[in-house]
């Protein structure tokens, strides 16, 4: 199906010759040989499109950015003398022209200060982490972000998928009761889950650890007494991320199973005798993915700022936590420099998700380019 | 049912091409037949039970929802306070009645909002081409990639006391572009179907196009996004009210867990405050997957078939995954789908 894919050359927009062997027309239609056709040609149109959207997007993204904490009442700087009283009134004006904060320039001024700013990768500093970076602040807890959504994420998907692909297989059977079941999962609210599997695992039945990202007087290193903790807090924040995320991806395969089962390669392909688990994976699972794995890609992009409750109910360190803490004590920077980088995450993975559907799906090249 | 309904606009596009003349009941009945399943009808029942409830609240609710009852603290449930009382003897079954109201106002509104949005511009942005088509995909995708959550708890800050109506309308103009999109991707491909380029050589005014001869090949897609909005506003209201984003004083199911995760009620195993919310919010949600599901079968009836016949091939001792006794089982009863 995707033959041509993986050795295409990249010379510019070359219509190649049709391969020298004439290929057979009786051998073209079947799986078994690859169709040597015209060499794949760079869609430019398309990929000038997508790359002026992105850039758009990225443009819209950063001037909300500007404009949020110019919306907000109260001011980052009055916020941290009232909780440090003995600052002198010139310190005040110095931090706020180390903040970006003197009215005395107008919006303008402002605006192209931060794009400046921006462009040379400073987010400014945080006054809610004793005026340290903001890079340096972020980039301390998007680790634990990254690696304990990024896991559920993963096996979410994993379950989800396959299980859907066999469900959709078996259709029919008393496996559908698993797509009500796991829907239900994926309604409830997600903190009120969370909720109660600490009240649950936690408070009375005491197996695991309340929150937090690892024990108390431990320090980040590489220990088996480190590790060990920082997996026994992930597992219950980890798992109900799984349990409130299956539904989705066991119900999306689920439907496209449905619909590509009932397609004639399926019933030629069992017609001609193929075994059933050939039918299964490599013919109907195989074609069914394609939407999975574009949602798949999107979802690696929430991965950062969708877990904002997860990181809220588990007092996870991450960076969802880091961005509630930072809009209630009006850190300005702090906050700004978060949804930045949560935008930044979205848009990567949609590239991701565009580049991934136009390897594994030759048709969205075609009808665009 | 919806298969029916399917098969008969089939047969019934190439014998008449121009809007058949048929009674505003029928038509009518047709654009409700998507509800017209098990499973869209037992949501739409639940749904409109936490409607009532939200509209009679002052009839229901045996206490208001903040009356204070200092003799009768953290009560578990008795014949007097249903559902038991909160840390100031307050009671939490009349709370959720009361609390019905704000979940009610807001996921309608910011649905209203949402689907208004997203069926102008999906629709206009489908039904055009060039630039005006291109800006507003643009602007659908950015807001697609905008993160949402994030955007609305620095939104919703930036108000000390935000009414009901604020918060819906964040919730809803942070919550349309999926509808855009996916409208869009609709209209521009009925835009090129017969029908409607009979309905432009005839000379029909665009509003006609779009009101008569598009929308009711829509409505199918504009009910699931009305359902994923909705469900999606519900989630973010009680999530918002949860966080402490929403102040206090607007008392939704989110605001009593609020209440109750603060005053330690999970440690301290008072269930009759924390399950109760969850469970209503629960319900909502179950109520419009249904719908969701029921509309997904009418607009897909595969979804709904492939169980069917797979279970009607097992009665009579068959496998649907075993290509022997699928060509045999097409001969004797003579069926062929």
């Amino acid at each position: 199906m995707n033959s041509d894919v993986a050795g295409a050359p990249t010379g510019v927009g070359t219509v190649g010759p049709v391969s020298p062997e004439p290929s057979d027309p009786l051998e073209m239609g079947t799986t078994a040989t690859k169709i040597h056709n015209k060499r794949a040609r760079i869609p430019w149109r398309f990929l000038g499109k997508r790359a002026l959207f992105y850039t758009f997007t990225l443009w819209a993204a950063l001037t909300i950015n500007f404009f949020l904490p110019r919306m907000m009442k109260g001011d980052a700087v009055s916020a941290y003398l009232a909780r440090n009283q003995n600052i002198s009134q010139e310190a005040a004006d110095a931090l706020r022209a180390l903040l970006g904060l003197d009215t005395d320039k107008t919006l303008w001024q402002q605006y192209m200060d931060y794009w400046a700013l921006l462009l040379r990768g400073d987010l400014g500093i945080s006054i809610s982490h004793g005026l340290r970076p903001v890079i340096e602040v972020i980039s301390g807890a998007l680790p634990w972000t990254i690696g304990l959504v990024g896991v559920a994420t993963v096996i979410a998907f994993t379950v989800g998928t396959l299980g859907g692909a066999f469900i959709g297989w078996r259709r029919g059977s008393r496996l559908d009761l698993f797509i009500p079941l796991t829907t239900f999962l994926s309604t409830i609210p997600y903190f009120w889950l969370g909720l109660l599997a600490i009240t649950v695992f936690s408070v009375n039945l005491r197996l695991l650890p309340i929150g937090k990202a690892f024990g108390v007087g431990l320090s980040p290193t590489w220990s088996w007494d480190f590790i060990s903790s920082v997996i026994e807090h992930g597992v219950l924040p980890a798992s109900t991320i799984v349990l409130a995320s299956l539904g989705g991806w066991m119900l999306g395969m689920r439907n496209m199973m449905l619909t590509v089962l009932d397609e004639d390669y399926i019933t030629v392909a069992q017609a001609k005798g193929m075994p059933n688990r050939r039918v299964l994976w490599r013919y109907a699972a195989r074609n069914a993915v394609l939407p999975q794995i574009q949602s798949f890609a999107l979802s690696l992009g929430f991965i950062v700022g969708g877990t904002i409750v997860m990181e809220m109910v588990f007092s996870y360190p991450g960076v969802g936590k880091m961005l509630l803490d930072a809009t209630n004590a009006k850190d300005y920077a702090l906050m700004q420099g978060v949804f930045l980088i949560i935008t930044l995450s979205v848009l990567v993975a949609n590239i991701a998700a565009d580049v991934a559907y136009a390897f594994l799906d030759p048709r969205t090249r075609q009808t665009e380019s | 049912m919806s298969t029916q309904q399917v098969i008969d606009a089939s047969t019934a596009i190439p014998t008449d091409p121009p809007p058949p003349p048929v009674s505003v009941s029928s038509r009518l009945g047709s654009a409700f037949a998507m509800f017209r399943n098990k499973k869209s009808i037992a949501g739409l029942v639940i749904l409109g039970f936490f409607l009532l409830v939200a509209i009679f609240a002052p009839w229901l609710a045996p206490y208001p929802a903040t009356q204070i009852n200092a003799k009768a603290r953290l009560q578990p449930p008795s014949t007097l306070n249903w559902l038991g009382t909160t840390h100031l003897g307050e009671d939490v079954f009349s709370q959720i009645i009361w609390g019905t109201r704000g979940v009610m106002v807001v996921g309608i509104l910011a649905t209203v909002i949402a689907i208004t949005i997203a069926v102008v511009v999906g629709v206009v942005s489908g039904y055009t081409t060039g630039w005006k088509s291109e800006s507003l995909s643009a602007l659908a995708n950015v807001f697609l990639v905008i993160p949402g959550l994030p955007l609305i708890i620095i939104v919703a800050s930036l108000f000390e006391d935000p009414p009901l109506w604020v918060i819906a309308t964040v919730l809803g103009l942070t919550g349309w572009a999926w509808g855009a999109r996916v409208l869009r991707a609709q209209t521009m491909s009925l835009r090129n179907r017969d029908f409607v380029l009979a309905a432009k050589a005839n000379g029909e005014p665009l509003h006609r196009i779009i009101a008569v001869e598009m929308l009711p090949n829509l409505l199918g897609l504009i009910a699931a996004s009305v359902v994923g909005t909705m469900t999606a506003a519900v989630i973010g209201l009680t999530t918002l009210s949860f966080i402490g984003v929403i102040p206090v004083s607007n008392y939704n199911w989110g605001t009593i867990l609020n209440w109750a995760s603060a005053q330690g009620a999970f440690r301290q195993n008072q269930w009759w405050w924390y399950v109760p919310p969850g469970l209503c919010i629960a319900a909502i949600g179950v109520a419009l997957s249904l719908l969701n599901f029921g509309i997904d079968e009418y607009i897909n009836p595969r979804l709904r078939s492939a169980g069917e016949r797979a279970r009607a091939l097992k009665k009579r001792g068959m496998d649907v995954n075993d290509p022997l006794t699928q060509v045999r089982s097409i001969t004797p009863s003579g069926k062929s789908d």
